[in-house]
């Protein structure tokens, strides 16, 4: 006691959980934080709490099966990801699908990488504080898994690619539809500027939290709007244009900030390039089949493969090592999530609490997909 | 002094983008015809889902209580997660032979990941994918079910 007074008040660093039921970190992540008073010392991310061991139950599944299985990985981008292993398959087995799929994949993926910014700028905004921006957010997405359900049929878990096509024809209405919401979205994107974007809480809160360097950005691996923020060129549909991304024109959005903010910025930007992408495609689709014949029973010759895709998260990569058999031998996932989460620790480091939740909001963390 | 005007200029600015952000608040509630949230469950008479809209697998009966399943279990193959299963038994034909028919065709919705690949193998077309979302239900053994209606046999001229 009297060792105590004569030192007077120390402060001394605790550990606090953040996590997993923490309604900002949307879904079941575990964050371990060192705290000296308010400052965060040190994140801890501990994983595991939504592992569904995706990776080994690829392993017991026919290639036609193991699509289904990754539309439960981020959940956000379910077609992007099914078409990443479509993808893969089709150049393992030196099959090239025609215009028509392409085009059709490059719309719907578009569509996708819209629903998925426009669900995490609203859910951005409430982390902040500020619900009405979800209901925003949610209205404007509700037009595109509209669109998702009468085409694909489901309006999360879509499963619309198939190796070699797609499941079913586009809907009749479909283009219809894409324009209508092209249309109304153009017209609503802009209040996501007025209502957010120039709201001085939220600039207070964004600029110059949470700073990634361009060399940490490489560093950590983090891809996607958020490596891109701080300066990091690693768009994968312009350094390695799969389906139709290399008929289409559109820019690159980089910052070189690398804070909150410019993530922020970046992925509103990604928006209006994702219109662009599919206005210039959606009067273009050419005819053709909507699924090449296959084999019924998809066999890859013995090799390993690999191919990336950019999700509204980024990278995502899908490593196939086949046997010659029916499922492959092992299949890895690159999820995006995990890469960038790895960054958070480096990011967070020496600011608030609150400044932790801005950041982990704009690294947009999907949790199914970093655990898979 | 310079402080105390910036720090007047900010709190000015800041209340400008508030206004800003509430106009867009204002203009809402004074046009109610863009709202487009759904009274869900008041509007389940009129509620029409996409003809496409994956909801729960069926068997096709037709009025004479007969289906198209010829038993031949691609369905269950195709399913990645062990969902369907065909239960056949072997019945004599009025002409003294031995055919396959369905016993059972138990379909485990709980375990459904309505993913749509039992419905393209299936070499007849006896399963399709119904509308109907609504799978609550109070007890977890509802959720198997037996698709093929009691009494009912394989229709006039299907076969594999
Ligand atoms: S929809 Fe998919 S999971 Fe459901 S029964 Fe058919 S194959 Fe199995
Ligand atoms: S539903 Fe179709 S695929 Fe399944 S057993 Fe019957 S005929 Fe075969």
């Amino acid at each position: 006691m009297m060792a105590d007074k004569k030192a007077g008040l120390k402060s001394q660093e605790y550990f606090i959980n953040m996590g997993p039921q923490h309604p900002s970190t949307h879904g079941v992540l575990r964050l371990l934080l060192s705290l000296d008073g308010e400052i965060v010392k040190k994140v801890e991310p501990h994983l595991g709490y939504i592992h569904r061991s995706i990776e080994k139950m690829c392993e017991f599944d026919s290639y036609g099966q193991i699509v289904h299985l990754t539309d439960r990985m981020d959940y956000l981008a379910s077609h992007i990801n099914n078409e990443a292993v479509c993808l893969a398959v089709e150049n393992a087995l030196e099959i090239e699908v025609n215009e028509r799929i392409k085009t059709i994949r490059t719309i719907i993926a578009e569509l996708q990488r819209l629903s998925s910014h426009q669900l995490w700028w609203g859910v951005m905004g409430m982390d902040l504080g500020a619900i009405t921006t979800f209901l925003y957010g949610f209205r404007d997405r509700e037009m595109i898994t509209d669109i998702f359900e009468e085409t694909c049929g489901a309006r999360l878990t879509m499963n619309y690619n198939m190796p070699g096509g797609l499941m079913f024809d586009i809907h009749p209405d479909f283009q219809k539809k894409v324009k209508a919401f092209l249309k109304h979205f153009k017209k609503k994107l802009p209040e996501y500027d007025q209502l957010l974007s120039d709201n001085v809480i939220f600039r207070e809160r964004t600029v110059g939290v949470g700073k990634l360097s361009k060399e940490d950005a490489i560093s950590y691996g983090v891809t996607g709007p958020t490596g891109r923020a701080s300066g990091f060129s690693n768009d994968v549909r312009k350094q390695e244009a799969y389906s139709a991304y290399n008929k289409v024109n559109f820019k690159e959005i980089l910052y070189t900030e690398g804070d909150c903010f410019a993530r922020y910025k970046a992925r509103i930007d990604e928006m209006w390039e994702s219109m662009h992408i599919i206005e210039q495609l959606i009067d273009n689709i050419p005819e053709g089949l909507y699924r090449e014949k296959m084999r019924k029973v998809i066999k890859l010759p013995k090799g390993e493969y690999y191919q990336r895709v950019e999700t509204p998260r980024g990278e995502l990569g899908v490593y196939i090592i086949s046997e010659g058999g029916m499922s492959p031998y092992r299949l890895k996932f690159r999820s995006p999530g995990f890469s960038n989460l790895s960054a958070l620790d480096h990011m967070a480091r020496g600011s608030k609490i609150a400044d932790l939740v801005a950041i982990m909001s704009t690294i947009d963390l999907v949790i199914p997909d970093i655990d898979r | 002094m310079k402080a105390i005007i910036h720090y007047f200029k900010t709190i000015f600015a800041a209340l400008k983008t508030l206004v800003k952000g509430m106009a867009i608040t204002g203009h809402y509630f004074i046009h109610p015809k863009e709202i487009i949230t759904q009274q869900y469950p008041e509007n389940r008479d009129t509620l029409k889902m996409f003809e496409r809209f994956r909801g729960e697998v069926v068997l096709l009966h037709n009025e004479n209580n007969e289906h198209r399943c010829t038993g031949c279990s691609a369905c269950e193959i195709a399913c990645p997660n062990g969902t369907i299963e065909i239960i056949t038994k072997r019945v004599e034909t009025p002409e003294g032979r031995k055919v396959k028919q369905i016993d059972r065709f138990v379909y485990h919705l709980s375990m459904c990941t309505m993913c749509n690949l039992c419905i393209l193998a299936c070499p007849t077309d006896a399963i399709v994918m119904s509308n109907d979302f609504e799978h609550a239900v109070f007890d977890r053994s509802q959720l198997t079910k037996i698709l093929n209606k009691p009494g009912s046999k394989l229709m006039e001229g299907v076969r594999h």
